[in-house]
């Protein structure tokens, strides 16, 4: 494989290159690496993950636009690539975890359900008559067990933990910045700040509540996991996960 | 599970009107009162009828102590009146601090026993986490509820502790139907052929935050004494305290007749 096509092995999905390359993998990440920048980014107390909300048109009503998916109420999500794409995820990812809940009575752990997504992207390279999804992800959860983690899903199907990592357009850039900002005990709050200030660089146009979209994982004092297991009046336990709401973003730009 | 006795109409050429098990014994009685056109043409019966649940016999009991659960069976195995063995064990380990009991239909504990292994052994190496009470219990329900229309028949007991956010451990005893209904309970959980008997006895010696040693006595208590009035349970018990640190096992003679 030496041409910038990808030569006669770039059709068929499922054929390794005499390289040991399959090439359509390559491409699905050439996609994820032209999408908007996503970032997170686990402190001591939560996580944070944000991205870049870019519409092509002044005229898009991008109220309605949703980058940061709720998974359950300890998993949220975001992506760079291909939104179509994400939408399907998210809707496995969702129906997943709602079918371990039903065999446990409660949510996935974040690597198990990561690993579900994972395999739903994996097999999307290895079947005939589909391609690979066109996004990497960024998974934060909460659990008992393991508390706060913060996982990357790439188009093939492999996936890492990470304590700070970036994904489209500018993850190289963003990267660099953040090995510079981080430090294991960094605060939740410091760590949204850092998010902003990382996705500043290289940011096109005005950062706003409405170009920005932000989720966090709150991590549970022992007090609140106590109670959380019986889950209240309504049965449900107290998501960990949250996306932050256009205001409580613009305290966020304004500070 | 308690109708053992049933009305059952035969006709005069002796082919049965309901289907009852062509074993059961037969009792005849004279019906007084019976009207005409039935005493001419078909029978009352009062006929033994047993159900499959009862068929091999069996008995379990869970109770919750001060920090520590206790959990205990017969071990006589059945078929119908007549005794099979006596060393036929209802409880199994699942973790180090959870024992699972079955009772019910012989062949069913050991598929089920069989299957809850494999799927915890699944989930300790998907997960590799610990595997708690409450967890497994869902499990178990949702495992017995997948044959809500064609059970097994078994109705298992699960006593474990539970590990607590803040590191300690609290007593956890649930109980299920044969379709997988959890039944809570803070004080004791019963199921076998027994179960009438052991509810009884259980209410009577069963008291709050017992240490294991007495946990130990009124579980054995509970057991002995329930089995003694029940024909299809008995022939000796085993009993475990399950305690954060260790499990006492001890194997019990009882009446052995």
């Amino acid at each position: 494989m030496a041409t910038a096509d990808g030569g006669a092995y770039s059709y068929s999905l499922t054929v390794f290159s005499p390289s040991g390359k399959l090439v359509q993998i390559e491409h699905a990440l050439a996609a994820v690496a032209q999408g908007t920048t996503s970032l997170g980014i686990k402190a001591s107390n939560g996580i944070v993950i944000a991205t870049e909300k870019k519409s092509s048109s002044i005229l898009i009503d991008d109220s309605m636009i949703e980058k940061v998916a709720v998974i359950c109420p300890n998993i949220g999500i975001v992506y760079s690539g291909m939104g179509p794409d994400f939408r399907i995820l998210v809707a496995k990812a969702r129906k997943s975890a709602q079918a371990y809940w039903k065999i446990y009575g409660e949510y996935p752990p974040t690597r198990v359900l990561t690993q579900e997504i994972a395999t739903v992207m994996q097999q999307a390279t290895q079947s005939g008559g589909v391609r690979p999804y066109g996004v990497s992800l960024l998974v934060a959860g909460y659990d008992v067990h393991r508390g706060p983690s913060l996982y990357q899903v790439d188009p093939s199907g492999s996936f890492w933990a990470w304590k700070a990592s970036a994904i489209g357009k500018n993850m190289i850039n963003a990267k660099t910045f953040l090995e510079k900002r981080y430090n294991d005990d960094i605060s939740l709050e410091d760590a949204i700040h850092t998010a902003l200030l990382t996705l500043k660089e290289g940011f096109e146009g005005q950062m706003t509540e409405k170009t920005i979209e932000i989720g966090v994982i709150t991590v549970p004092t022992t007090d609140e996991l106590e109670v959380g297991k019986i889950g209240g009046e309504t049965g449900r336990p107290k998501p960990t996960f949250r996306k932050l709401t256009e205001e409580e973003v613009r305290d966020y730009l304004a500070l | 599970m308690s109708q053992i006795w049933k009305y059952v109409r035969v006709t005069p050429s002796g082919g049965r009107v309901r289907g009852v098990p062509a074993r059961s014994s037969t009792t005849s009685i004279s019906l007084p009162g019976t009207p005409d056109h039935l005493s001419s043409q078909s029978t009352l019966i009062l006929r033994f009828v047993m159900s499959i649940m009862e068929h091999n016999g069996g008995s379990v009991v869970a109770m919750a102590g001060k920090n520590c659960v206790a959990i205990a069976c017969d071990l006589r195995l059945g078929a119908g009146a007549q005794t099979i063995a006596t060393n036929f064990e209802k409880i199994f380990p699942v973790t180090d601090r959870m024992y699972l009991g079955l009772a019910g239909l012989a062949s069913d504990v050991v598929t089920l026993r069989e299957k809850f292994r494999y799927l915890t052994n699944m989930f300790l190496i998907k997960e590799s986490r610990p595997l708690e009470p409450s967890t497994f219990a869902h499990l178990v329900s949702s495992t017995l509820y997948e044959r809500r229309f064609g059970p097994y028949f078994c109705e298992p007991v699960l006593a474990g502790l539970e590990r607590t956010p803040s590191g300690s451990y609290k007593p956890y005893i649930v109980g299920t139907d044969l379709i997988g209904c959890l039944n809570f309970a803070k004080d004791f959980i019963v199921t076998g052929t027994a179960s009438d008997k052991l509810f009884g006895v259980a209410e009577g010696l069963w008291e709050p935050d017992l240490e294991p040693e007495d946990l130990f006595e009124t579980i054995s208590q509970t057991l002995m004494n329930a089995v003694d009035r029940d024909a299809y349970s008995g022939w000796g018990a085993v009993v475990h305290v399950i305690t954060p640190d260790k499990v006492i096992t001890r194997t019990l003679k009882g009446r052995m007749d």
